[in-house]
């Protein structure tokens, strides 16, 4: 091959590279390994997390151990799903294609939107853009965000906003829901978007249509941020008079994977199609008349509008947002609202279960649908950090301390439920926190602790 | 689309605008030249009425299906008329850029600037 | 793969004329125009608690009026609907895919049975870090390898793609520029920059400022000497650039910069070409982000997902994202944690940790191929895309030009203009007519600055019968175009659909199944 080139050595071919900063030692890292050995090593770390495999898990706050069908293994492993890039020549990624516009399709149809893409990065960026989205439009300078919108999405918003100047005011609560008072008087002819979240970071069940009404006469941009899986029961956001949903896909047919990667999905009113970030699918004909589907208004995109375009979005989520559409064509349509009414009626014995607890009251007693707020009568953050160690011990997670993001709940606990936790979970969950409670107030030594 | 053609009736400014002056008021749009270097337009993003529009600065923009283009007022004034069909039917632009394609109408505010655009033959003869 | 040119055209020619493939009359019907009412796949558990009025529960004012109209198939339907949609894609594991700027090497299926493992794939993201140390610590080696690679040792695996790494080197900049009390209002880009640099700085509340490359195709010093003042915030640079050039004058470049006071960001598209040969720490760049899905063997999904990491240098690590990963020794060995409390970090771009389902396939890479295999990935890279580019201007170097220089790194740009204007055959002919062939065409009409430009790269992990295979095929392609334009004009012949009307899908978008 160096002959073919015309160069002597493969060093011949980095000449250009200054000697001053050649690298001219080896990357000081690991040794290569085998195969197999390379197994070993993931293996063991992996067997040193706690996974919802280990233990009966009742986190939530953003991310919910739904289980994933089978089916979803098999096709999103197919390398046909798997390997291909973002689909620039459409002539031979129509099943890529397709799956966008199916995507999108169901997306618009669970939110009652008329316009989709085909994926964001995740929910709480998907908030992001979604402001910004709404900063193009109105050209405004002050987004009002509720304070039971998730905190990681509220400081992603931050991040990002400060980037492009605009203010982020908060809203506080009351009675576990956005105040509607602070929220009106909050709204004026600066803001630019409005954020509320659906069921709130809380589990409650918020007013979105009431939200959305307050926001209407002042023009700004009425955004939700929605949990999927009650939306087959909750007023969908086209219902309610919202402008953009969005929100985090991990629901639909992801794993947990830490973290990521997931998806979040971005729908919105017919008025904003051309403001999108990111990549839509839309249909069109071949030149033999054959129905077929491209990526289209690209001229939003970074890659056309540059410095002008409406997001630097480039690669996204496609393979989690084709999880997403499987999975919604898995449950199907009445699939998706009898398991939202399942997880009403276990939400339901939740809540009643833990209410009966010594040492629990609830947080809130507005509607929940999958996840509810209590607090422990326990020592502040610390006192509700070690009854979770304690129930972890026994092999229960019992959920999220909401000490660290809320201030005015140090003794908070948000407890969340899948279909995979039964009667009997919830039963064992009951038992194993009315005990670690007990021990957490008679063990005055760890309470001493906690205040020095 | 037709061949190159570039009418005497219109005055043209430098980065293929064309206007055509009727009293105070002139209709823009854009260039033969302008169109084709384009490609097939797919949007026309209509300004407002009332929207007041500066000699050689953008007004807005038309879209084909892989790039964005600004169109440049060729003179300033307010607009009067937008021409609505093209929402419809941007292909127009192509079309028939001298007619059906036409963008806007502007009550001109300067009628001096007309000084500064240049006729048919001198833009031509920048093209070439 | 590729066939003599002359039976070639005649096929093709052939193919259009005797009508459809078995795949081209199997017209497309989304999964919304199958099924029938009441088919499913889903069988529902049932609540088994005590049932209460659902009304009492859910009260009517909050609930949807009517269902969301989604499918109604069996779960036969549906694996026969997506597997009938797979076949319709070209992918890595298929062909040869030499899209430019993209890095596609081929993803090892180790990486995603390690991701799967119930430890990593069932983890919740808020699990308490003392029951995920082996997540912590793999995020923390991974962070320590990269920081490795790039020369800056600080390093955050928050963003989500490229462009999330773009933007938090931006913000990044930002706030250490606000730190020195100094207001900056440009960001420089060089005039071959990807689409993503100049809209990441809109995004961050910058200006763009566009570099002028000279004829070799790097950095015109001149003119980054005339614009990078007291406004720049900084220089956003691929090195090597979107050419496949590495610009010689780096450290020049670099010291301007930094006189000024701005900092120097590297994008690491490009970042395959030079693992273990340089650094962009050593070459003077401040930040760096990562694609793990180009050079880190993410597969790519169709579009996604990814991840950015980017590495920062000393005076910018008090601004990186939160939380980060931290490691203190204790009685019991490490201990790894992750610290939200940090005061001057420019927040968080995104939900949790990151997409750690990529960072394990990226760590397994890195633990595959250690040191020497990473060296000798860039070695192999650099090697196959020279050997390409002497190939391809021995059979067709007339027509196909190299766009700038002599040789390249691990890509390089071509132009169809000389074809263009003999025959009227341009770039998205030949890529279209290169799907005939079997291959997935290079990135095409990018960099901006070459006219026709087609951008290959080839990566280390194709087999010199590949290179040469694609290189005759590219030559049959261009002997054809002489023969007779039209064939590749009409091109493909043989794909699951035709050319594409796209002005049409954008003149009067149709994005959903109208039901």
């Amino acid at each position: 091959m160096l002959e073919a080139i015309g160069a002597r050595s493969v060093e011949e071919l980095f000449a250009a590279i200054p000697p001053a900063i050649r690298l001219e030692r080896e990357l000081e890292l690991p040794g290569g390994m085998p195969e197999q050995d390379v197994y070993a090593h993931l293996r063991e770390l992996a067997e040193r997390n706690t996974s919802a495999e280990d233990e009966i898990s009742f986190l939530g706050a953003g991310m919910y151990d739904h289980y994933v069908p089978a089916l979803i293994d098999m096709l999103l492993g197919r390398s046909e799903f798997l390997t291909p890039y973002t689909p620039y020549q459409p002539e031979i990624s129509q099943g890529g294609l397709q799956a966008m516009f199916e995507y999108q399709t169901a997306i618009s149809e669970l939110t009652g939107l008329p316009v989709a893409n085909a994926s964001v990065y995740d929910g709480p960026s998907a908030v992001a853009a979604a402001c910004y989205l709404a900063h193009l439009a109105n050209g405004r300078s002050r987004v009002v965000v509720s304070r039971a919108v998730h905190p990681q999405s509220r400081e992603t918003l931050r991040t990002l906003s400060h980037g492009y100047g605009t203010q982020v005011v908060e809203v506080p609560l009351r009675n576990g829901r956005t105040d509607p008072d602070t929220w009106e008087e909050a709204i004026d002819g600066d803001v630019a978007a409005v954020v509320f979240q659906q069921p709130n970071f809380l589990g409650a069940v918020e007013d979105a249509a009431a939200l959305a009404a307050a926001a209407k006469r002042s023009g700004a941009v009425v955004v939700g941020s929605y949990d999927p899986i009650p939306m087959g029961i909750l007023a969908s956001p086209g219902e309610c008079g919202v402008d953009v949903a969005v929100g985090e896909g991990q629901t639909l047919g992801n794993r947990l994977d830490f973290g990521g990667p997931s998806f979040g999905f971005f729908a919105a009113t017919e008025a904003h199609l051309r403001r999108m970030p990111g990549r839509i699918a839309g249909e069109t004909r071949d030149v033999d008349g054959r129905r077929g589907f491209v990526l289209t208004l690209q001229t939003r995109e970074q890659h056309i509008r540059r410095e002008k375009a409406t997001s630097n979005i480039c690669t996204a989520q496609a393979l989690n947002a084709l999880a997403g559409v499987v999975y919604l064509g898995w449950l199907g349509r009445a699939g998706l609202v009898e398991l939202g009414e399942l997880l009403l009626q276990r939400t339901a014995y939740l809540r009643d279960s833990l209410a009966a607890l010594d040492g629990v009251s609830l947080l809130h007693e507005q509607p929940v649908v999958r996840e509810l707020a209590v607090e422990l009568d326990v020592d502040g953050t610390a006192g509700v950090r070690r009854v979770i160690g304690r129930c972890q011990d026994a092999g229960i997670n019992p959920g999220y301390p909401l000490g660290a993001d809320y201030e005015e709940h140090p003794t908070g606990l948000l407890v969340a439920i899948t279909e995979q936790r039964t009667r009997k979970h919830i039963d064992r969950l009951a038992a194993v926190l009315a005990e670690a409670i007990s021990a957490e107030q008679a063990g005055c030594g760890t309470r001493e602790e906690a205040h020095a | 689309m037709a061949d190159a053609s570039y009418p005497d009736n219109l005055k043209y400014h430098p980065e293929h605008d064309w206007a055509l002056i009727d009293g105070d008021v002139a209709t823009f749009g854009v260039t033969w030249y302008a169109q084709d270097a384009l490609g097939e337009v797919v949007f026309f993003d209509p300004p407002e009425v009332g929207t007041t529009v500066t000699a050689g600065e953008p007004y807005t923009e038309v879209e084909s299906v892989k790039a964005v283009s600004e169109v440049v007022a060729p003179l300033s004034g307010e607009i009067v008329e937008v021409n609505a069909a093209l929402g419809d039917a941007p292909e127009a632009i192509n079309d028939d850029p001298y007619g059906e394609g036409w963008m806007v109408k502007v009550r001109l505010s300067d009628s001096s600037e007309v000084g500064a655009l240049i006729d048919a033959a001198a833009y031509e003869a920048m093209l070439a | 793969m590729s066939r003599e040119p002359s039976s070639e055209t005649s096929a093709a020619v052939v193919a259009s004329r005797e009508g459809a493939t078995p795949m081209q009359r199997d017209a497309a019907v989304t999964i919304f125009e199958k099924g029938a009412p009441g088919r499913r796949a889903f069988d529902c558990p049932a609540p088994g608690v005590p049932e209460r009025d659902p009304l009492e529960l859910l009260p009517a004012s909050l609930r949807r009026g009517e269902p969301a109209r989604l499918p109604e198939v069996s779960e036969p339907e549906l694996v026969r609907h997506y597997v009938r949609l797979s076949r319709r894609n070209f992918d890595l594991d298929s062909g040869f895919y030499p899209l430019g700027s993209c890095t596609m090497k081929h993803n090892p299926r180790l990486h995603e049975r390690v991701a799967a493992l119930p430890g990593h794939a069932r983890l919740h993201p808020l699990q308490d870090p003392g029951r995920a140390q082996g997540a912590l610590e793999l995020m923390w080696g991974l962070e320590r390898a990269l920081g490795e690679i790039a020369g800056l040792p600080y390093v955050s695996l928050q963003p989500a793609a490229g462009s999330q790494g773009e933007l938090a080197g931006v913000l990044l900049t930002r706030a250490y520029h606000e730190a020195q009390g100094s207001r900056r209002t440009k960001v420089l880009t060089p005039d071959s920059a990807h689409g993503t640099n100049p809209a990441t700085v809109t995004m961050a509340g910058y200006e763009v400022v566009k570099v002028a490359t000279n004829a070799d195709g790097g950095v015109d010093i001149d003119d980054l000497r005339a614009k990078v003042d007291e406004q720049v915030a900084c220089l956003m640079l691929t090195n090597p650039n979107t050419l496949g050039i590495f610009d010689p004058a780096i450290e020049q470049i670099a010291a301007l910069v930094h006189e000024v006071g701005a900092t120097l960001y590297y994008d690491g598209a490009n970042l395959n070409a030079i693992m273990g040969k340089t650094r962009p720490g050593d070459m003077g760049f401040d930040i760096v982000h990562f694609n793990l899905h180009k050079s880190f063997t993410q597969p790519h999904g169709g579009g996604g997902p990814g991840a950015g990491p980017i590495a920062v240098s000393e005076r910018i690590e008090p601004f990186l994202p939160a939380p980060v990963i931290t490691r203190s020794e204790t009685a019991d060995g490490p201990r790894f944690d992750l610290d939200h409390d940090r005061p001057r970090s420019i927040g968080r771009l995104r939900g949790f940790q990151g997409n750690y389902g990529v960072f394990v396939r990226s760590y397994a890479y890195i633990r595959s191929l250690g040191a020497e295999g990473l060296r000798e990935a860039s070695e192999i890279a650099v090697l196959n895309a020279n050997y390409l580019l002497a190939r391809l201007r021995e059979l067709c170097g007339d027509d196909l030009p190299l766009a700038f220089g002599e040789r390249c790194m691990h890509e390089f740009v071509l132009s169809a203009t000389p074809l263009k204007r003999e025959t009227g055959v341009r770039t998205l002919d030949i890529a279209k007519r290169l799907l005939d062939h079997g291959f997935h065409p290079p990135t095409v009409y990018f960099p901006l600055l070459v006219d026709e430009a087609l951008l290959i790269e080839p990566t280390e992990t194709e087999t010199r019968e590949t290179l040469d295979e694609f290189a005759q095929a590219l030559a049959a392609i261009v002997g054809e175009a002489r023969e007779d334009p039209q064939v590749a004009q009409s091109a493909p012949y043989t794909t699951p659909v035709r050319r594409l009307d796209e002005a049409a899908a954008a003149k009067r978008p149709v994005i959903r199944q109208a039901l």
